[in-house]
């Protein structure tokens, strides 16, 4: 690892004076893809702005949200009463992040502001019409994804909670690399008054997107005999060596299909 | 650099270090303790595995300067003395390793799991596991000796 800086404040606006100080600061969450892509040298900011001590990891019923602290760590998530009871879709998804130590630091706020396209969490946030609380402003999850590790966030932005809406039902289903355990294929089905709503992460070259076609199928009819008829295009699907596009969008059906309960 | 401060096996230890020490560098390098592997270095196999307050991590993906103020145990401080930790003496007892390299990790991850769930389950140790990786792929002596462990401590 090159030679840094580290800074830990108690709070968001000590950290942001902090990273202001820096030529190329970086704020550091749980620290689970930023210390790995330190230690290969794949980047060199002159300083490390922990955000860990900036009272951002509390979990909330705020009636027709649950809102979660941008630090709550993965384990708390998939732990806490409220969230279980609210959406345990959500807890699921959070309990099959990585491996048990990989939940015991990671956070949601570092996941979602990485946007790594294989990441779960994305997927809750879009298809749970999530709220993005950052300490600026509010951004709905729509507009938060716009692409491969790309987010709508400005400079020295921080993403501070995010309010995800309760659905009356909702299901996360991965197929997990054998060896990563990230998912190649991941999808979030969530049923609103209004309609439901489709999350697929780990296939978009783009990163996380909604799939239209099975969200109006499932939102006329919530059954996994809804999906028979579609064709699953594979068009800007992620191919790689672990799968082609033309795999991930096999996938992209029967996890959907496996998430219909 | 810069001074931290943090509790090892109940021990203060106070040092100076680069802001880009990793942890397992300061346990291994800084205060000597080499209980504690680097395998892969790379977040993957575990043999780093150490609690920190209480919970496992892996101690090559922490910064030292991350762990500031914290209570550290490693393998070396599970024991009693002479006297092994029950998960210690279970993976004796069940052959629970083949070259020993990954051990102190899995002994960690082990006692943390079966800390939280007394009465933990094949399949929940399996999952609890999924972080440690066993080259010599000696899984099911692994498995048999967690299981005996949890017994051992209460389960």
């Amino acid at each position: 690892m090159y030679s840094t800086k580290y800074i830990k404040p108690n709070s968001t606006l000590e950290a942001l004076e902090a990273i202001k100080s820096m030529g190329e600061g970086k704020f550091l969450a749980g620290g689970m893809t930023l210390i790995p892509t330190l230690k290969q040298r794949l980047a060199s900011p002159d300083g490390l702005v922990d955000i860990s001590g900036c009272d951002l990891d509390s979990i909330s019923d705020e009636g027709d949200a649950i809102k979660i602290g941008a630090m709550t760590k993965h384990a708390s998530v998939a732990e806490s009463g409220l969230v279980n009871k609210a959406i345990p879709a959500l807890a699921k998804l959070a309990d099959g992040i990585g491996d048990r130590q990989v939940r015991n630091r990671g956070t949601l706020g570092g996941s979602v502001a990485n946007n790594d396209p294989s990441a779960c969490y994305p997927s809750a946030v879009l298809a749970l019409n999530a709220i993005v609380h950052t300490n600026t402003r509010s951004i709905e999850a729509d507009a938060f994804f716009t692409g491969m590790f790309e987010t709508a966030l400005e400079e020295n932005e921080i993403i501070e909670a995010i309010s995800f809406s309760k659905p009356t039902k909702a299901n996360y289903v991965k197929f997990p690399n054998p060896a990563s355990r990230y998912a190649m294929v991941g999808v979030f089905v969530a049923q609103f008054n209004d309609g439901v709503r489709v999350a697929v992460t780990g296939a978009g070259e783009g990163g996380v997107f909604r799939h239209a076609e099975m969200e109006a199928a499932l939102s006329s009819n919530y059954n996994a005999d809804a999906l028979s008829a579609l064709e699953i295009s594979s068009e800007g699907l992620i191919g790689d060596l672990h799968a082609s596009p033309e795999y991930r969008a096999s996938l992209i059906k029967e996890m959907t299909r496996r998430a219909i309960v | 650099m810069g001074e931290i401060s943090l509790k090892l096996n109940g021990k203060l230890e106070t040092k100076d270090v680069a802001d880009n020490t990793l942890l397992i560098d300061f346990i291994r390098e800084h205060v000597g303790l080499t209980g504690t592997h680097v395998g892969c270095d790379t977040s993957q196999c575990g043999a780093c595995v150490i609690h920190l307050d209480g919970v496992s991590v892996k101690a090559c993906t922490m910064l030292a300067k991350q762990a500031e103020g914290s209570e550290i145990v490693t393998i070396e401080g599970l024991a009693d003395g002479d006297e092994l930790h029950p998960m210690q003496q279970a993976f004796h007892e069940n052959h629970g390793l083949q070259c020993g390299f990954c051990t102190p990790g899995m002994v960690m991850s082990a006692v943390e799991m079966v800390t939280k769930n007394k009465n933990i389950s094949e399949d929940e140790i399996r999952k609890g596991l999924e972080g440690n990786i066993c080259r010599c792929t000696g899984y099911h002596n692994i498995v048999q000796s967690v299981k005996a462990g949890a017994a051992k401590m209460g389960g």
